[in-house]
């Protein structure tokens, strides 16, 4: 086979390569974003071994079932229809019918979803007047400022979670502040370990993350625009709504999205503040992976989980009309 | 100065307070000498700081997170420094989906990325877990970070300088070396300092993909279950809070230095 192979591969170099540059040279003079394809090709082929394949075979793993000890590989929807069976037995969550047998996962994601968005409404409310602040009021020592908003977002996201879950506790440092100053007797049992307790934690630990995408947008504005509607007679407020606002959507979007789609699938939070009343689809996708060992069942989960969480970001992105703001944004 | 500048002063300054107001709290309580964290404060104690060090589970899971984050940090700047380098001296065709895929781990809850690669690991290849899957899982989240850093760094970055030291003779790989790495120097000490502050802290992922060897933040994990031990756990969580808020302010500084001020840089 090589025999033959060999000589016509020979024959058909020979007349080329007198030219004195390699064949790899020339495509590569001629096309040079090669290169530029050649030095990412490390990091593309690590993101691919590591991101897709990973995502590929837990979606294929999904369509498989576990057997007690082992897993069974043939193809079957029975993960998902377990998931979505129907039933005539209805459950209700907060005045929601869910008519499943089997409606833990649903109703989890449905809540884990609404947890989410009031943490990214909190978040956005609390983050964009901060931004606004950073943007058009502060003058000198704007590195300090840059670097106090910077460092909580990368020291530790569990050591926030467990300031909270000792702030909030029923011997925490709330309740007993408060009887110490005498304001209450008892210490108020609210506090820790449902969902708010996982909201307002949740929203502490991306409150400061969510603040620079915004800046970098309010920053960017050119100040003559905000002159111009000032000269055209906007009030204050007027020109807030009328320039600033619109203008900032590309980093408030991108902050809104930044928030909601991590957080949906966060179970270290609701873990350690949440109780059993304020766990979230990601303390269930855990157990099925560990405790419950059925990671078939819980890569059906995630694969549900992902797939709302795009059609809501697509929904989302199609409703603010997203395409139209960028490209606004561009000019 | 108007009444909204006021309104807002006070609100940056709220905003502030209430950021760093719970975080505050693990030092304060690490040093009082109580076991639990109540007010009002008793006295003055570094006892949990004597238990923290003299606990061998403890120093042990220290090293694994310490191998485990220089180790991650210098991969992932690698693979960040050659995908910024890429990006920012050629016009690709395709740039954009490559980007979002790269950039696609910033994104992804990390529970996801855990179980996925997880049945990779354990089910598809069936390696065992060990500090080395642990590092695989975090270099997959630090490279994208890595890569935004070194590309805010390289983008300013006068090209002629390259230039003019290959029409002096120099290979393209003493170009790299005396040309290219001094001037991406801080960018790349600040994205290996970032990696490492992300991998030291990181949790998820680690929970996933260890297995008998614990990382600090796994540790630090199944402590918070024995109301007993809070006051070592405190000691300890103050520790990882200095020792990362040093980190990252020095490596902050070195970032924004020298980018211009007129161009604002995010993450």
């Amino acid at each position: 086979m090589s025999d033959i192979a060999e000589p016509g591969g020979a024959a058909m170099r020979e007349p080329s390569s007198p030219p004195a540059k390699p064949l790899r040279t020339r495509i590569l003079q001629r096309f040079p974003w090669l290169r530029g394809y050649l030095l990412m090709s490390p990091t593309i082929a690590v993101m691919l071994a590591m991101l897709i394949v990973p995502v590929v075979a837990l979606f294929v793993r999904s369509f498989w079932t576990q057997n007690v000890f082992e897993i069974d590989t043939t193809f079957t929807l029975r993960n998902y229809a377990y998931i979505f069976e129907l039933s005539d037995r209805i459950t209700y969550w907060f005045g929601i019918p869910f008519p499943l047998a089997n409606p833990v996962y649903v109703i989890l994601l449905v809540k884990s979803i609404a947890m989410s968005l009031a943490v990214t409404v909190v978040v956005i409310l609390l983050a964009y007047p901060m931004a606004y602040f950073m943007a058009f009021r502060v003058k000198r020592h704007k590195m300090l400022w840059l670097i106090l908003i910077t460092i909580p977002i990368w020291t530790s996201y569990l050591l926030r979670v467990f300031a909270w879950k000792i702030m909030l506790g029923f011997n925490g440092v709330i309740n007993s502040g408060l009887m110490n100053l005498g304001i209450i007797d008892k210490p108020l049992e609210f506090l820790l370990y449902n969902p708010i307790a996982v909201i307002i934690t949740l929203a502490h630990a991306w409150v400061a993350f969510a603040i620079l995408p915004i800046y970098v947008s309010l920053e960017k504005i050119d100040r003559s625009l905000l002159e111009a509607a000032t000269d055209l007679g906007d009030k204050p407020w007027e020109r807030f709504w009328h320039v600033t606002l619109p203008l900032s959507a590309p980093g408030t979007i991108a902050t809104i999205l930044l928030v909601f789609i991590p957080t949906v699938g966060d179970y270290v939070t609701p873990a350690l503040v949440g109780g059993s009343g304020g766990s979230m689809i990601g303390n269930s996708i855990q157990l099925l992976f560990g405790r419950q060992n059925d990671a078939p069942l819980g890569s059906a989960v995630s694969v549900v989980m992902m797939a709302t969480i795009t059609a809501i970001v697509c929904l989302f992105l199609w409703l603010v009309d997203y395409r139209k703001i960028r490209a606004r944004g561009m000019n | 100065m108007s009444k909204r500048f006021d309104l807002l002063t006070i609100y940056g300054i709220v905003f502030l307070v209430f950021l760093y107001a719970p975080v505050l709290l693990l030092p304060v309580f690490s040093v009082n000498d109580a076991t639990v964290a109540i007010f009002p404060l008793k006295g003055f104690t570094l006892k949990a700081y004597g238990q923290m060090v003299n606990n061998p589970a403890l120093l042990a899971a220290l090293k694994n997170s310490l191998v485990v984050a220089v180790g991650v940090s210098v991969v992932s700047t690698a693979f960040g420094l050659l995908a910024a380098m890429g990006v920012t001296r050629y016009k690709l065709p395709g740039q954009g989906p490559v980007m979002s895929v790269i950039m696609l781990p910033l994104v992804v809850p990390s529970i996801i990325l855990a179980v996925a690669l997880l049945v990779l690991v354990r089910q598809v290849f069936d390696i065992p877990l060990t500090l080395w899957t642990v590092a695989a899982g975090h270099i997959l989240i630090c490279v994208p970070f890595s890569m935004m850093v070194l590309m805010s760094r390289l983008e300013g970055f006068d090209r002629s300088l390259e230039e003019a030291s290959a029409d002096l003779g120099e290979s393209g790989w003493m170009t790299f070396w005396r040309v290219t790495f001094p001037i991406a120097m801080p960018g790349i000490v600040a994205s290996l300092l970032m990696c490492f502050t992300i991998s030291l802290d990181e949790y998820v992922l680690a929970f996933f993909l260890s297995g008998l060897d614990q990382t600090l933040p796994i540790f630090l994990y199944g402590q918070l279950r024995f109301p007993q031990r809070l006051p070592m756990t405190l000691a300890l969580g103050t520790t990882i809070l200095i020792v990362s808020t040093i980190i990252v302010i020095f490596s902050e500084i070195l970032r924004r230095r020298g980018v211009q001020s007129t161009k604002p840089t995010g993450l």
